[in-house]
């Protein structure tokens, strides 16, 4: 059973089939929404991407929303200059992104620890900042970027691709409306980026590569003294990780064709920060499971007003049943944030390894899995 | 006559006007074990960590085969040859011990920076297999696929150890490798470092021990307060006076 | 010269807030070696201190409004003024620098519930860890005072007698149409006391000398042995008070909001780095320094040559400062150094 998990192509076998039937298994937990469903992959990519950061180095960026961020404008600027093929959009964005990110990291990766935390907290404050402020003509400040009937798309005006009858086309991965089948075909189209870049994520981590920026997560000044030079291989997993920014973000312009500063904010860092580790830092499934977990979560609890919640509680007295609504209330609806703060510390406070890491837990208490390995006496 | 293969040449380190190093000599010949003895606070670990490239000697040479060491990071230095193995046993704790052994092996292999995400580790069986032999070398291998952290402290070492051999140095430098050792583990570090490729293997060591250090060097060289005071057989340096005066007068005080 | 003065006294007045929430941030990251994300949420807090406080002096009951004869009109009246007349009117007027004497057990209180509740069990765990164990509780500090006192700015205003402006031209005998505002002026100065007092504690008297120890040599710290424990919530609690402090007498400049904290947070993280992790004196003179930076970007003939400049000058002086000089202004080496 061990061992099945160990090729690559069971793996990703399961992953693929657990992806793209999502509509099914998710509807009787009520998530199955196109919207809904279309974030899971989303943001289940951008975790993937940043655990290869994060999880893999131990480097702790807090500014990957702004790769994001890029992303999304440079897709709507391809949308708006180019063509409604979210094709080259993604492709561009991606480039950009990477781009951004090879500036960015090229600067931060010159210190480490507490201090590259800051520096591309500084970066991606800075980047907003500048998308609010004079970089308007670039992303419509407050408003947001969005595409326009008399955009000049060149390239589709070039093969004479116009969407007839309609004031603002739609976007089209080659020909297929991404709007199609009641917005699945966005799920679809989203889950299929997520398979990919879940297989390149796989394949990074079992590769040299992988096990070098593990060891650097390990003992970094080990390495240097090994013969490695660390900063370009931190520096490629910090562009990876911003090129899968990219394309999330690049992917949500897919789906709904607008760009926003909001997006870049320090605290949206903060977001898939916590997806990854909730899931579970430096594991493959668990930034996945995470973002999945935080996105349903932030469904069903924004969802939730004090009527609901009355007849949630009908089952209780009055006074329990008042009380309980009192108590929690503050954590539904437009407060869903206080329950993600209050799940942030939890995780780490008692699950720093995640729920990848409860998940073993409870396997090894069946007696399933890993045997806890013995620790020998330590004189440290 | 074998050729010198390290050669430091009037060496200086200065910690805000404390000298560590003052105007340091030394040969290292291919081939031979040379130990570098003295007192605490000699200046044996600063001279160490000038060879590494972790400190910039004030003024100076470090030529190692015929190419000047100074400035050059230490990744370079790991492959011109030069490696060392650290007092405080510095591996990958959270890694096994044959990712820990694998990882200097691929060092070798790379260079020091390759870009291959898409190889995979599975198909390394090369390196896999040096890796494995090196651990059954040490008697680790029943510990292969374990956590370096979860293991005791004198199997660190003694992975340390394999994780520098696993490269092939010309050059072995070695930090007081039995310190905190019980004597049983002491001796058959000795024996370790003595026998098989570890014995021809041209080796510097810092040590405390005399026993040690008399089991092993080939030469030894006695620094204090910075200065070389004698270089010689150890017989040489049993005899003389001047280590006698300086170093056990002061060991003396240390302990 | 006019628009100099202007500017210098903006600087402060930022810089003076700035100044006083990294003075807190690397005391605590000097002596407890906790990266406090939550400092900002302190902040943010104190000036809910000052809120607070209003509402408490200015609970009312409804009462006929004499001045209105045609008809029968009400006012709220608060039952201060009732009962003790004009001095109850002086009392609620006064607010806002009243409520320090509140903020003050509160912000104490709030500062050693965290550190013992939380922090202390985060002093063994990585940096990063610290950093996001607080960040949550920065959101859930956050989103609290959002449950109780809504979205919105709550205007805080200070009292009559200050709320206007001083001829600061005048006294400096440049244009007599150069005036600042008062409570800004009473900001600068207050910020002054308070770092003046934090320094004067930490220079005069025995537990100062501990914790200055502490600060230089994390290990010693250790080593002292005796009560460490309750040394470190003690001075988690005067970083809190600190924070506090800041907040409640900003509260008229800024009126308040939840969200607050986490602006001035990440400004204040970058001054703390570029004063240099674990040095006071470089708290102080960075978050003065950015302050009058940032001011003197954001004057019309600086943002014409360079637009924007104004958002983020002090991120980019920041950037430059850790590459050229990573431990910052005046910081020492090996601290926090990976």
């Amino acid at each position: 059973m061990k061992n099945l998990f160990k090729s690559n192509a069971v793996i990703m076998l399961v992953f693929s089939a657990v992806v793209l039937s999502a509509p099914i298994w998710a509807d009787p937990i009520g998530a199955n929404y196109p919207d809904l469903l279309q974030k899971f992959a989303i943001f289940g990519l951008f975790a993937v991407g940043y655990n290869i950061l994060f999880g893999l180095t131990g480097y702790l960026s807090f500014g990957h929303a702004a790769f994001l961020g890029v992303g999304s404008y440079a897709a709507v600027w391809s949308l708006k200059l180019l063509t409604m093929n979210v094709f080259l959009g993604i492709i561009l964005a991606t480039i950009i992104s990477g781009l951004f990110a090879l500036v960015i990291g090229f600067i931060s990766l010159r210190r480490s620890g507490i201090y590259f935390s800051i520096l591309t907290l500084a970066f991606a404050q800075m980047s907003y900042s500048l998308a609010y402020s004079v970089l308007t003509p670039i992303t419509n400040g407050e408003t947001g970027l969005q595409i326009a009937a008399d955009d000049p798309r060149f390239l589709d005006r070039l093969f004479g691709i116009t969407q007839e009858g309609v004031a603002i086309p739609s976007t089209h991965f080659f020909g297929f409306d991404i709007k199609s089948m009641d917005g699945y075909f966005g799920f679809y189209f989203a889950a299929v980026v997520l398979i990919i870049g879940f297989y390149i994520a796989l394949k990074i981590f079992r590769s040299p590569f992988g096990l070098k920026l593990k060891a650097i997560k390990s003992n970094q000044t080990r390495m240097t003294y090994t013969g490695f030079n660390t900063r370009p291989y931190l520096l490629s997993a910090f562009v990876i990780s911003g090129m899968y920014a990219g394309l999330a973000g690049s992917i949500m312009v897919a789906i709904d064709p607008l760009a926003g500063a909001e997006r870049m904010q320090w605290t949206a860092s903060g977001e898939v920060v916590l997806m990854t580790i909730l899931g579970g830092v430096g594991t493959l499934i668990g930034p996945m499971l995470g973002a999945a977990i935080i996105k349903y979560a932030e469904n069903i609890f924004s969802a939730l007003n004090n009527t609901e919640l009355t007849q949630m509680f009908n089952f209780a007295p009055e006074t329990i049943q008042n009380a309980l609504v009192f108590i929690v209330e503050p954590f539904v609806g437009k407060g869903w944030h206080l329950s993600l703060g209050a799940m942030f510390m939890l995780v780490v406070i008692f699950l720093p390894g995640g729920v990848m890491e409860g998940v073993e837990r409870i396997l090894r208490l069946f007696g399933i899995g890993k045997k806890k390995k013995v620790v020998e006496g330590d004189a440290k | 006559m074998s050729s010198t293969i390290l050669e430091i040449k009037g060496v200086n380190k200065t910690f805000g006007g404390l000298h560590a190093l003052s105007d340091v000599n030394l040969q290292i010949t291919e081939g031979e074990t040379h130990a570098i003895i003295g007192p605490n606070g000699a200046g044996k670990s600063t001279l160490l960590n000038c060879c590494i490239g972790k400190l910039i000697p004030d003024n100076g040479s470090v030529t190692f085969n015929g190419r000047n060491m100074i400035g050059m990071p230490p990744h370079e230095i790991n492959h011109a040859g030069m490696v060392r193995v650290f007092q405080t046993p510095e591996i990958f704790p959270d890694l096994s011990l044959i990712d820990n052994l694998m990882i200097p092996a691929l060092a070798k292999r790379d260079g020091t920076y390759s870009f291959n995400p898409f190889k995979s580790m599975a198909k390394e069986k090369a390196i896999r297999d040096e890796a494995m032999e090196s651990l059954a070398e040490f008697g680790l291998d029943k510990f292969h696929d374990q956590h370096a952290g979860s293991i005791s402290r004198g199997d660190k070492r003694r992975l340390e150890l394999a994780m520098g051999l696993i490269q092939h140095p010309t050059l072995l430098l070695l930090d007081e490798p039995t310190a905190g050792m019980a004597r049983h583990d002491t001796n058959n570090t000795i024996e370790l470092l003595k026998s098989g490729k570890m014995g021809e293997m041209t080796k510097v060591i810092i040590e405390h021990d005399m026993h040690v250090v008399f089991s092993l060097a080939d030469r030894i060289s006695v620094l204090a307060r910075g200065h070389i005071i004698a270089t010689g057989t150890p017989e040489e340096i049993k005899d003389d006076p001047k280590v006698k005066e300086a170093y056990l007068g002061e060991e003396q005080e240390d302990e | 010269m006019d628009a100099i003065l202007i500017q210098i006294l903006n600087g402060l007045d930022k810089g003076a807030a700035y100044a006083l929430i990294a003075l807190g941030l690397t005391l605590a990251f000097g002596t407890l070696g906790i990266v406090n994300f939550a400092h900002g949420a302190l902040f943010m807090l104190g000036a809910f201190c000052a809120v607070v406080f209003q509402k408490i002096l200015t609970i009312s009951v409804k009462v006929k409004d004499e001045s209105v004869t045609l008809f029968d009109a009400y006012k709220e009246q608060p039952y201060l003024e009732i009962w003790l007349g004009d001095f109850g009117a002086a009392i609620v007027d006064w607010a806002v620098p009243l409520s320090i004497i509140f903020a003050i057990p509160v912000m104490i209180l709030i500062g050693i519930a965290m550190e013992r509740g939380l922090i202390k069990h985060f002093y063994k765990r990585t940096h990063a860890e610290q950093i996001l164990v607080t960040f949550g509780l920065a959101i859930v500090i956050q989103e609290i005072i959002k449950h109780f006192f809504g979205a919105n700015p709550i205007p805080t205003p200070a009292p009559d007698i200050v709320s206007g402006s001083a001829a600061v031209g005048a006294f400096f005998g440049l244009s007599d149409n150069l005036v600042y505002p008062w409570w800004r002026l009473i900001y600068i100065v207050f910020a002054g006391v308070v770092i003046f007092a934090v320094f004067a504690f930490l220079k005069f008297t025995t537990f100062g000398m501990v914790v200055r120890a502490g600060m230089a040599d994390r290990e010693t710290v250790g080593l002292l042995g005796i009560n460490i424990q309750k040394r470190f919530t003690i001075v988690f609690a005067i970083a809190a008070l600190v924070a506090g402090l800041a907040g409640v007498m900003y509260s008229p400049i800024l009126p308040p909001d939840y969200y607050m904290g986490m602006e001035f947070l990440v400004l204040s993280f970058v001054v703390v780095v570029v004063g240099g992790m674990g040095s006071l004196g470089g708290a102080v003179l960075a978050g003065f320094l950015l302050g009058i930076l940032q001011s003197f970007a954001s004057m019309n003939e600086v943002k014409s040559i360079i637009p924007g400049i104004d958002q983020i000058i002090i991120y980019l002086v920041a950037i430059v400062v850790l590459l050229v000089r990573p431990r910052g202004l005046l910081g020492r080496e090996g601290v926090f150094e990976d």
